[in-house]
Order: C-alpha cells, then structure tokens, then sequence
C-alpha cells in the first residue's frame, strides 16, 4: 500500500521538475503516462465527484418538493417537468450568482459604462470574497493532514482569530495602515495558533486525539465568542446585541477594484498557499511533518520530534484557519459578530480533501465551493431553495473525493494501480 | 517525591510521577479557590439549603431539606481538597489516585453549589434528575460508538446519526400522529447512515473519520435544508406527541434514586434494557466474544472463521440503529419539535463518553452520567443569577469532555483494531 502511494501519478505532478531523480522511482509496469493524461486522470474524479453530488442535490430539491408528490399521481409528466425547471432554475442562478450571467456582461459593455461594467463582475467579486476564507481553512486542514492530524477545529480557531484580529483592528489607533494592517494580521495568527496549541500539546503530551478536542475547542469557542461580544469595551457603545466595535479604517483590506468588496485578501491568500507549500515541501521542518504524517515511528527512530512537529503543526493550522477569520473582519464585515464563520471550518475539510491535502489545489478547490457559496444566497432569494443545499452538495463532494473508489464504481473507471485514501487521521489508541 | 516513589531498583515512570505532582497540585488549587475566592463576600452566619424531595411530588417519603452554613461548609472542602493535596504531594495514593481524584473532584463540585445556592434554595434532587435526562441522548450516543468500535470501526457519525434521528422522529411522528411510528423510523434511519458509514469504511476502505465527518456535515446539511424548506410551511410536520413519562410503582417512591431512574419516559427505561442487552451479549455471549475478537484481532478471527466483515457491517448497523434511536429522544422524549442543530455536540460528547468507560455499556452510562451532571449543573446555575457569565457554565459540558479525554486515553485500551479497515489476504 505506501509502495503504490508513492507512484500515485498525482503526487509525482506536483513535485517541481527537475527535482525528482530519476532513479529514485520504482520502474512502472507500462510507460509514465504524459503530464497532460496524468493531470487529466487526476482531474476525473473531483470533476465527477462535483457532478454528482450536484445530481443527489438535484433530486433531493425534487423531493423536498411536498407539491410535487401530490402532483405526482394525476399529472405525471407536468409534474417531473416543473421539477425540471425548479432544479435548472435553482442551478441557474446559482451559477449566475457565481459567475455572473452572460446578458449582463454583454449590457453591460455594450453601455461602456465603467459603473456597470464593474457592478457586472459583481458575481465574480463575491465568489472571490467566498473562496478567501476557505484557502485559509482549506491549507489549515491539509497542513494537519500532511502531518497526520484531523484539524476539525478550523471553526474555533476562525473564530478566535477573529477575535484578536477585530481587537487590534479597533483599540490600536493612530498607525499608518502598512504598520495596522501587518499587525492585525499577526494577531488573527497568533490568536488561532493559540486555539491551534491546545489540542496539539494534548495530543502530543496525553495522546488526547485532536478530532474530540478540537471538536470541543469548537463549542468552546462559539461560547467565548458570545461572551467577549458583549464585555464592555469590546461590545460596540449604545449596542445591546453581541456586535464588537468597528475596526479603524487603517487595518482594513485595501479593495481590488473600487466599487467591488473583493479585495486584497485574497492574494494573501495565494500567497499562504505558496508558503505552506514551500514549507512542506521545501523546509526541513515540512520534510518532518510530512515524515511524521506517514510514518510516526519511522520519523521518531530518525530522531524527529513527534510531540515537537505535532504541536508546530497544529498551531500553524490554527493560524491559518485564523487568517480566514481576520480576513472576513477586516476584508468584508469591518467588525465582529457571532455568525462570522457559518461552517467555513468545515468546507475547509471538503476542499482539502478534494485538493487531496495538497496546497496548489486548494486554490482551485476553494474557488469551486466560494462559488457554490457567493452563488448560493442568490438562488435562496430567486427561487426559494435553501442555503443549506450547497452544505449537503459540499458533503456529497467529501464523500465522493474521500473514497475514490466509490467514484469509479459509479462510473466504471478502470484505474491501472489502486489507490488507497491518501489522508489518514488516526484512531484513539495511535 | 521522587525518591518517596522510587524503591531501590525500582523503575521510575518519570511520566507518572509527574502526573501525581500535577494533581496534587490541582488538589491544592481547588483548596485555594474553596477558601479565598468561594467564601469572599459571603456572610458568616448564611445558609445554603439544598432540596431533596422532587417539587409537586404527593407520594414518597418525606425527605427534609438539606440546610448547610455556607461559610463552614466551603472551609471543610478547603481542607479536604488541601489534606488530599499534602497526602498526594507526599506520599502519593498509589492505584487508588483515581478514585481520590473521583472524591477530590465531587467534594469541590459540593463546594461550588454551595456557593451557588448561599442564602438561596437550589433543588439538588431537581439537578439529579436533570443529571439524568441530559445523560440519556449521550449513553445512546456512546452505546451506539461501542458497538461500532468493538468491533473495530470507528464511528464518529454519532452526532449526525443522533441529530437525523431526531429529525425523523418528529417528523414522521407529527405526520402518523404515532410516535412509536416515528421512534421506529428515526431507527431506520439510523440504520441507513450506519449502513452508509458500514459501506464507506468497510467497502470502500474510507478513512474512518474522514467517512464519519462526511455523516455529520451531510446530516445537519439534509436536516437543516428541509427543515428550512418544509417545515417552516408545514408546521404541522413538527409537532409530534411527546411520550408521557411512566413512574414505575414503588421504585419511584424511592428518596433521590427514585425520581432520577424510575420516573422518566420510555426512553430511559429502553436504555436499562440496552445496557443490559449489550453488557451480556458483549461479554457473555458467542455473538460478544466473537465481536470482540474482530475488533481485536480481525486476522485472528477469519483464521478460525469468524466472518469479520459481515461482523462489523452488522455492528456498524446496530450502532446506527442504536443512535437513531437515541437521537429520536430530543424531539420525541423531550423538547417536542425539532430545531436545526438541536444535539450540539451530543453526539461527540457520548463518543468521550464511551472512552471515559473504557468501552464497557456500563462504564458509558456512567461516564454520560458525569457529562449529564456537568450539563444539568450549568442549566441550572444560568437560572439562579450567580455572578459567572453564563456562557462560561455553557463551556463547562465541553471542558469537562476534552479534561476527560487528556486524562483517560493511553490509560483506558481501545480495542487494537479499532479504525483499522481489514483486508484479506
């Protein structure tokens, strides 16, 4: 099994070229497959993965449709028709709540109006603003996964970087925005890092697993962000509902274009893509965690620090996941309310399990959901299907992605060598 | 200390004996609090009254209130907590440090209601009772964890199978007008995910937490959606008779025991059965023995032909059963309808829970008991008006969860092939 995931076409692709010696590979039965037909084949199952989840969503909107029973039986076919164009109608506008709808683009520069212009890429601007947050708790998760953790606590950890994120965003006053805005930043790490800390040194000193801990961390967390929104002195003046103070104008993203919310944050966020990735696979501290993901007891015998990489790594992830709560303070709301995160820690499990724990696919990954997500407020609003349809589709997407086998069932894809689950989490005893 | 533990040529767990100084230190902190943060501001001569006998109860014995001064009553936990603390510091309890632990632990919870209720009436057999309801969803959680994990898989889908469970129970009770209908159903449904989670981790060789995270997001995705889609039109789809609760003669005129175990609905007593069912099937039966030895040694197990798949389908299945079940309690046995996300954590709870109980049905119920107690102690406390902010009480069911679980696993043994998938060769 480690044999076969060390020729996984995937893996290979992503390694940079001319870092690989040649003979370190075992010999292939057939010839390598092309670039191209490996980067195609490992497309196939997310691709498919997405698709069908989008098929199960399409049919549960069907049947959440108590009329449509009802119609069933004396007009069959008027019946599955209008389900037809509930379900193209809702998919419909969430793709043009994504993506923006081509009718507009088209009035839009045919006016030459550059208000209009701007206000058409509006769709875009948000799905952008989606696909922020969840790189951070996207890379969060994979970061945990590269070292054989389960980070489900990337939502506590959200949570409590927004906090610290929003404090020094407002009671820091008077600097220059290229000194506030590092320094809030740095406080939106530092403050998941800490929510990061406690389940890493758990495990690593009692061998509490992280999956319960940070579970709780969650709880906790919501907990503690209810109470600290209404301290005196965090909660805003005259305000009696738990919303913080307004963060200075100086510690805010600066915006992409004017006029649009998209902003800045979201090249941070390509930028901690690469820095994760160069940490893991660059650094000799990455090349640790990795080896302590895969193997712990091989790593200890080469004299690596279990308990030292665990807790790095855990409050790395915790960071990340708290850059996705400052960016959404300081990139979208300006201040603090409990409702900040909505399962942003969670979508960060599908995406870095669709981006299979690696860092360059999270970016495409978190595109995808921050699309179903900017897409998803407007189908609630045109046609009346709930927001929490693009969870259950998110889910279906982990499932199909997490058991590629599952897939390939469904589609009778024949595949050359198996391929187990590449992540792992382990069990309470390990 | 040290050289108190280290007989000559004995081997010294620098582990341990760093662990018996952290809690005798902790002993001597809850001293600390006891005697200088509990008993600030409390007036010599006040009382704190704790009562015993059940509000609006006709039948039963008379039991008096139990009438405690304040002001003493905090001073003897403080020396207590601060005698266990020198001994432990000392001399150490050898085995027995877990069962002082248990004491030390209840005696400054004593203390701390004491406090809560000075110059007040706190009904401490109201909280016992709570202790009770709270516990029952978390003890079906973690017998549903140890079926699965008994037999080798991890099921960490407890809360989506509980929170479905829910869903369908009031659902489909409001829609029959039966809940023993619904009750049935929220069990079928539970089946299904047990058989999804079964299928993903047995089939398809999923990672284990992986598939049971993908349960959890999927359930409250599915609930929430058609509880926002259906049931805020159809109100009537979820409002579900609620099952009366049934005191059994003569046991519930029992003083404290009484109203906790035999005055509930037909859930708690469904529980008894359970644990019963599952202790002596687990440990004095064929099916038990074979359970355990796929969740032990699965490979050991084909050898003499126990079939280890069809083990852990069936087991996975049971477990999911069990907590569809127990998940129909939330809607069903107590609030009546349902709201979007309504188990909060239950679920994982019960899974901490079942390691607390070393993955024995009894040591779960037990184990859920502590966690019901930490529960019930905070709905209570938020009503007396105590000077805590109340979201730190609401903390306190998961603090305690994540204290158990630091302190317990590598000292409770999970079953050695638990989360493993099984390939034969």
């Amino acid at each position: 099994m480690t044999d076969e995931q060390h020729v996984d076409p995937v893996i290979e692709a992503d390694l940079p070229v001319g870092a690989e010696p040649a003979g370190e590979r075992p010999p292939a039965a057939a010839a390598p497959p092309s670039r191209l037909a490996t980067a195609v084949r490992g497309l196939l199952v997310p691709v498919l993965a997405v698709l069908s989840a989008l098929v199960i969503g399409a049919i549960i909107i069907v049947l959440s449709d108590l009329t449509f029973f009802e119609r069933l039986s004396a007009d069959p076919g008027g019946a599955l028709g209008d389900a037809l164009g509930s379900v193209w109608s809702a998919y419909g506008a969430l793709i043009s709540g994504a993506l923006g709808s081509p009718g507009a683009y088209v009035e839009a520069f045919a006016s030459g109006d550059s208000d209009q212009i701007i206000s058409a890429f509006n769709p875009i601007s948000e799905t952008l603003l989606a696909a922020t947050p969840l790189i951070f708790t996207g890379l969060a998760v994979a970061l945990g996964f590269q070292c054989g953790l389960f980070n489900i606590g990337a939502e506590g950890q959200l949570y409590v970087g927004a906090v610290a994120a929003t404090f020094v965003g407002f009671a820091v006053t008077g600097l220059p925005w290229f000194i506030h805005l590092p320094l809030a930043v740095a406080a939106g790490f530092a403050g998941g890092a800490i929510w990061g800390f406690v389940p890493g040194i758990l495990k690593a000193k009692t061998g509490a697993h992280e999956v319960i801990v940070t579970i709780m961390l969650n709880y906790t967390a919501y907990r503690f962000v209810e109470f600290i929104l209404k301290l005196p002195g965090y909660q805003r003046e005259g305000r009696s509902d738990p919303i913080s103070k307004v963060t200075e104008a100086s510690s805010w993203y600066p915006p992409l274009i004017e006029g649009l919310r998209a902003n800045w944050g979201f090249f941070l966020g390509l930028a901690a893509v690469f820095a994760v990735s160069w940490l893991l696979f660059r650094s000799t501290k990455g090349f640790e965690f990795r080896a302590v993901g895969f193997n712990p007891s091989a790593a200890r015998y080469a004299g690596m620090s279990i308990a030292g990489s665990t807790i790095l790594a855990m409050m790395i992830s915790g960071g990340l996941a708290g850059l996705a709560g400052t960016g959404i303070v300081l990139g979208i709301t300006r201040s603090l309310t409990s409702g900040v995160s909505a399962g942003l820690g969670f979508d960060g499990i599908a995406i870095a399990l669709m981006a299979r724990a690696r860092p360059r696919g999270i970016i495409f990954a978190a595109l995808l959901f921050g699309a179903l997500r900017a897409g998803a407020t407007p189908m609630q609003s045109a046609t009346g299907i709930p927001i929490d349809l693009v969870v259950v589709v998110q889910a279906l997407v982990i499932m199909f992605v997490a058991a590629p086998a599952l897939v390939r069932g469904i589609y009778r894809i024949r595949v050359p060598e198996a391929t187990g689950t590449e992540v792992f989490s382990k069990g309470w005893g390990s | 200390m040290t050289a108190a533990v280290a007989a000559p040529g004995a081997i010294v767990d620098r582990g341990a004996v760093r662990r018996q100084r952290i809690i005798g230190i902790f002993y001597l902190l809850l001293a600390a609090i006891a005697a200088f943060v509990l008993t600030s501001g409390i007036a010599p001569e006040a009382t704190s009254t704790f009562a015993l006998k059940p509000a609006g109860s006709k039948t039963g014995l008379d039991i008096p209130n139990l009438v405690v001064p304040s002001v003493v009553t905090l001073y003897a936990v403080a020396a207590l907590c601060g005698f266990l603390g020198a001994i432990q510091l000392v001399r150490g309890f050898g085995t027995r440090w877990a069962v002082v632990l248990g004491i030390a632990v209840a005696v400054f919870v004593f203390g701390f209601l004491t406090w809560a209720a000075v110059g007040k009436s706190m009904s401490l057999i109201g909280i016992l009772q709570l202790t009770v309801v709270k516990a029952l969803p978390i003890t079906f959680g973690a017998l549903s964890g140890l079926l699965c994990e008994r037999a080798g898989v991890v099921n960490i889908a407890i809360e989506g199978m509980l929170l479905t469970g829910a869903f369908t129970g009031a659902v489909v009770g409001s829609a029959t007008g039966n809940n023993i209908v619904g009750l049935v159903a929220a069990g079928f449904v539970g089946a299904a995910l047990g058989t999804l989670l079964a299928v993903l981790a047995i089939r398809y060789r999923m990672d284990q937490i992986i598939a049971g995270t993908v349960i959890n997001i999927f359930a409250a995705g599915i609930t929430g959606f058609v509880s926002t889609r259906v049931l805020q039109l159809h109100r009537e789809l979820n409002e579900p008779q609620r099952f009366p609760q049934i005191p059994i003669p003569v046991l519930s005129d029992i003083p404290i025991i009484g109203p906790m175990f035999f005055n509930g609905n037909i859930f708690l007593y469904a529980l008894f059965v359970l644990i019963g069912l599952i202790h002596y099937g687990l440990f004095y039966t064929r099916w038990g023995l074979r359970v355990r030895a796929v969740g032990e040694h699965p490979r050991a197990a084909d050898t003499v032909g126990i079939n280890v798949l069809g083990t852990r389908y069936r087991n996975v299945i049971l477990g999911g059963i069990v907590a569809g079940v127990g998940g129909a309690y939330f809607t069903l046995g107590s609030t009546g309808s349902f709201v979007q996300d309504m188990t909060a954590g239950r679920g994982f709870i019960g899974l901490a829970a079942m390691i607390f109980g070393a993955w024995t049905p009894v040591g779960a119920f037990l184990a859920s008991l502590v966690f019901g107690f930490a529960d019930a102690v905070q709905a209570r406390l938020s009503i007396l008006n105590i000077p805590l902010p109340s979201e730190f009480l609401l903390m306190v069911p998961y603090l305690v969860t994540i204290v158990v679980v630091a302190g317990l696993v590598g000292r409770v043994r999970a079953p050695a092939a638990d989360g493993r998938p099984y390939e034969k060769e």
